[in-house]
């Protein structure tokens, strides 16, 4: 019994875990194009940054052409990092079209938006071009494979990285973070918060 | 062998008990799920409901012949896109015979009240949205894609009753409102 038991256990587990996941809302803008990966462990990495420390600067291939360095903002604009973890997947596909709506809430702190995830330029360009034209500039992380998400200490077991926000002062500080549980959305007061801190 | 085919059945039947938790997509003919929405507190959004006061209403409470809840979120990109339309589409009945018998509201799925606020800034909305950040609301209505339009005939017995039920952007405001209103059965 005892073993029928533990299978019962592990078959329930496995379908527990295969139904999670469907919580976000699923925009119609992608129809039967998101991916369900199912409920996945919160986080899956370890950071290796804080706040406080000068953020670690990079260059990475932008989806518009050419390459955006993080020093580059240093003294002219507060950047706010959006890591998702992948392209078609559910609570991804939703966080960037809300930032693409508050263009505002960025423009009032001087504050730039960059998207990051670790996937290559093409598919980017297939993904995003569901979201309607994004007013921030996105970047691939693609090559070396996630060196930026590894070196913020982001990058998850899977190749994927977590869905993390990193707000950045003028002064390339970096002043808050937020490694959020991947399966959630990170409600956006908590970054309009943040962001009314840096003034 | 026979143990394992047991625990797999009686792992299905442990598992189908939170399936059906969460109902099944609204339907033309059916019952509305039965859900509470908070009062509005500007005045305004509540004359348009019809309210009076209290904490809570529900779809029934609403003075009209038919109402249109539309489910969004301030993160569905097709919901950005078509959040003029719609607001085309209230004004269509406030400016028109229909005005104080056809009543839209909206429901934000995941959203918080700071998202909605987010969401009802940017397009102007003029109706009453409400958040449903817990998804509660979206689980009592099959978890649909967004937007989604359900239309229902309210002010009669029983809960109000899905009329119509519709995924993604309607193709006509005037086709649309046409049709609510002979669905629905308004002269």
């Amino acid at each position: 019994m005892g073993r029928t038991a533990r299978r019962i256990a592990l078959v329930a587990g496995l379908a527990v875990l295969l139904w999670a996941g469907t919580a976000a809302a699923a925009s119609e803008a992608y129809r039967d194009n998101v991916y369900d990966p199912g409920k996945l462990k919160p986080v899956d990495s370890a950071l290796k940054v804080k706040v406080g420390q000068r953020a670690p600067d990079f260059t990475l291939k932008a989806l518009s052409g050419g390459t955006v360095t993080l020093g580059g903002f240093r003294g002219k604009k507060n950047v706010v990092l959006s890591f998702v973890p992948a392209a078609w997947t559910p609570v991804c596909s939703d966080q960037w079209p809300g930032y693409n709506i508050v263009k505002d809430l960025f423009d009032a702190h001087d504050a730039i938006l960059l998207g990051i995830t670790v996937d290559n330029i093409p598919t980017l360009f297939s993904w995003t071009n569901q979201m309607g034209k994004l007013w921030f500039p996105v970047l691939s992380d693609f090559y070396p494979h996630g060196a930026v998400a590894k070196r913020y200490g982001i990058l998850r077991s899977d190749g994927t990285s977590e869905r993390a926000l990193f707000v950045i002062d003028k002064k390339g500080v970096i002043r808050y973070i937020d490694v959020h549980d991947i399966n959630e959305r990170p409600p956006l007061e908590a970054l309009a918060a943040e962001l009314e801190k840096l003034r | 062998m026979k143990r394992w085919i047991r625990a797999v059945m009686m792992a299905a039947i442990l598992c189908w008990t939170p399936a059906t938790a969460s109902s099944a997509e609204p339907a033309a003919g059916q019952p509305l799920p039965d859900f509470a929405l908070a009062v509005p507190k500007d005045a305004g959004l509540r004359d348009y409901l019809g309210l009076s006061g209290g904490a809570t209403f529900r779809i029934g409470d609403i003075k009209a012949e038919a109402v249109v809840i539309e489910i969004f979120s301030m993160y569905c990109p097709y919901c950005q896109k078509e959040a003029p339309v719609v607001n085309e589409l209230y004004r269509k009945i406030e400016g028109g015979p229909l005005k104080g018998r056809i009543k839209l509201v909206g429901i934000g799925v995941g959203n918080s009240p700071f998202e909605v606020e987010t969401f009802r800034k940017k397009y102007a909305i003029p109706f009453p949205l409400f958040p449903d950040g817990d998804f509660t609301i979206h689980k009592l209505v099959g978890e649909v894609r967004t937007p989604f339009f359900i239309v229902l005939k309210t002010r009669q017995t029983g809960a109000p009753k899905v009329i119509h039920a519709k995924l993604g952007a309607f193709e006509s405001v005037d086709g649309f409102l046409e049709f609510v209103a002979k669905s629905a059965e308004i002269k």
